[in-house]
């Protein structure tokens, strides 16, 4: 067992961080997930395990500092909130042209524009359908606890150097403020520079001994058939995350008539719901995707002809309902998809969604 | 008389293009100087026996390429951002000799506030800052520096101080700041001031080897394919209009109190 401590989502994180051997933290401040930072200030990792952490002048050099740092083959990190990751998405967009890992974290409130400081679920399409420009996708996990603020961040850093992809953890105010449970992960040691030069040595820029050619990071090829050969090869990366990584939980589906599909914050409501709705009687269970993207389309695909219906409840206007759609769709099926949501920073009632499979399907 | 082969052996050599240069052919216009100046960092990489340590950072710009020309590990930024990944790069890897390459469009305009903020922090890094007052890559558009009246195709009737204000002297700008080490502004035009030039970039290298914050080294330079000029009057433009704008010369050479510390 490991050491168990109550904490914040936001606090969290950047302790996983430590812990798992990360070698760096580029970020900047933004509600509601400045304790990120503040933890890692704090906790001066730079003693102890030697990670760097460094407040950047903007997002946008946030995310290319750790563009830099990650094209020299280590393990590097940031963390922002919605309008932060906005101006990130060109750097993003880089980094997933280069084929470097790395960690973004968004730590989701409500938009558009400034919006809210409140929690929000209305990034999912900016996370898992690129954002940036270019054909791109991150591997996007979910945590709906925070436990899984802590475990996701080795798991977000294991995905994104298998990959050579950067992942996301897509989660909001109310897991990054909540205080629960966790416990943590046990010290990994950083990785020395000989341990990087044997793993990443055929791309990472860790200088150029004469034993080897120069390697260079670059998204750029004008020769239009090379740049779409470079977009064949990340396109089958993806649809190998698609076969391999697609991650998800499930509550009371055995013998449910109506299937709830909520990630994060909505999935812990949704759960709650589950409870209700079998109080009274109709029979409800829960699919909660962790990985959005590659989105759980092949679960939704077996589940589809056994149940009546498939109620999606998010916060935003109704996002990952096109993918649950679209699994449906793919698998042949007719089963209607519902969706139920909140905006603006609210969180939707257990009893709101309850109502709602009353109001759509009874 | 003497035939070329008889010449050309190995004893007659004085001069030879540095190991540190590959032989991959330039795609600079004729006259331009990024050539030079590539050639004269390539040398100094192998005559400081750095080669090893070196990581470049690459700009937006005619230098885009520039990983294509001098044989080190190198990074391509994003437009403007150079100065964020060098940033990010020497942070992690404070014993490598990290530089950004960087034309006035990607360091002056775009990119002017992370240049700004990693000369601020003194992050431990050469800065080479070519200024020739114009957009090159995208066809002869204003840049920041363009100097007042001067055509482009964005200022086809000349620069308008009152419309687009007036050229930034950015090395004027981060000598102020008490992160730089060394700022220093140079061209490269003539043997004497290749030579020079050659000479600032040296004590440039050597300051980050010592880990002394940011050198930054511009460059005044010529686009005669933008400013629409042969090679040789560009030159002469260059001398007559923009040093008296930006004059050369040494802006700042101090041994600072004691380098930033890094965490």
């Amino acid at each position: 067992m490991g050491e168990l401590r109550l904490m914040k989502g936001n606090e969290v994180l950047a302790e996983a961080a430590i812990r798992c051997g990360c070698d760096g933290y580029f970020g900047y401040p933004i509600t509601p997930q400045s304790e990120v930072m503040e933890t890692l200030m704090e906790r001066q990792p730079w003693n102890e395990t030697g990670m760097v952490v460094l407040q950047a002048e903007s997002e946008v050099a946030a995310i290319n500092m750790v563009y830099g740092a990650a094209g020299t083959g280590k393990k590097v990190m940031t963390s922002s909130s919605s309008p932060g990751v906005s101006l990130m998405l060109e750097g993003i967009s880089y980094i997933a042209g280069a084929e470097l890992p790395c960690l973004i974290v968004n730590v989701q409130r409500g938009g558009p524009g400034l919006g809210t400081i409140q929690p929000s679920q209305a990034d999912y399409f900016q996370a898992v359908k690129g954002g940036g420009h270019g054909d791109y996708k991150l591997i996007v996990l979910a945590p709906s606890s925070v436990q899984e603020m802590n475990d996701f961040v080795d798991l977000a850093f294991e995905l994104a150097f298998k990959y050579r992809n950067p992942a996301m953890i897509l989660t909001d105010g109310a897991l990054g403020q909540m205080m629960e449970k966790v416990e943590l992960s046990d010290y990994k040691k950083r990785w020395t520079e000989n341990e990087i030069a044997e793993k990443w040595g055929s791309w990472a820029t860790t200088g150029k001994p004469s034993s080897r050619n120069r390697n260079i990071i670059t998204s750029l090829e004008l020769d239009s058939c090379k740049m779409e050969m470079n977009n064949r090869r990340f396109q089958e990366k993806y649809r190998q995350m698609e076969v391999e990584e697609q991650r998800y939980e499930m509550f009371s589906c055995d013998d449910a008539e109506y299937i709830l599909i909520a990630f994060g914050t909505s999935a812990r409501v949704c759960q709650k719901a589950t409870e209700i709705a079998r109080n009274k009687g109709i029979a409800v269970g829960l699919l909660r995707p962790i990985t959005l993207f590659p989105f759980p389309a092949k679960i939704i695909g077996e589940l589809a002809p056994k149940v009546k219906g498939f109620l999606t409840v998010e916060m935003n206007a109704g996002q990952m309902v096109e993918d649950v759609k679209q699994a449906v769709y793919e698998a042949g099926c007719t089963r209607r998809v519902e969706f139920y949501g909140r905006m603006g920073g609210i969180i939707p009632s257990p009893g709101e969604v309850v109502e709602a499979i009353e109001r759509n399907f009874l | 008389m003497m035939e070329i082969k008889d010449i050309l052996k190995p004893e007659n050599l004085v001069y030879g293009k540095s190991k540190v240069l590959t032989d991959t052919i330039m795609h600079y216009c004729p006259g331009c100087t990024h050539g030079v100046i590539h050639k004269i960092l390539a040398e100094l990489i192998e005559e400081m026996g750095i080669q090893e340590k070196a990581v470049g950072v690459a700009p937006v710009g005619c230098a885009v390429f520039a990983y294509n020309y001098i044989d080190v590990d190198w990074q391509e930024a994003a437009h403007g951002r150079a100065p964020a990944l060098a940033t990010g790069i020497v942070r992690l890897n404070p014993d490598k000799f990290v530089f950004t390459y960087q034309g006035d469009g990607d360091l002056a305009s775009i990119g002017a506030g992370e240049i700004i903020h990693a000369c601020n922090r003194g992050e431990n890094i050469l800065v080479i800052f070519i200024n020739n007052g114009i957009y090159g890559m995208t066809g002869g558009q204003m840049a920041p520096t363009t100097l007042e009246n001067m055509v482009t195709s964005t200022t086809p009737f000349g620069r308008d101080v009152e419309m687009n204000g007036y050229p930034l002297k950015m090395t004027d700008l981060v000598a102020q700041l008490p992160g730089t080490s060394y700022v220093t502004r140079q061209s490269a035009q003539t043997p004497a001031a290749v030579r020079k030039c050659k000479r600032a970039l040296k004590k440039g290298i050597q300051n980050v080897l010592d880990k002394k914050g940011t050198s930054f080294i511009e460059v005044v330079s010529t686009c005669n394919s933008g400013w629409k000029m042969t090679p040789v009057q560009a030159n002469k433009w260059m001398e007559d209009h923009m040093f008296p704008y930006y004059p050369l010369g040494d802006m700042k050479d101090c041994e600072k109190e004691k380098p930033v510390e890094k965490n």
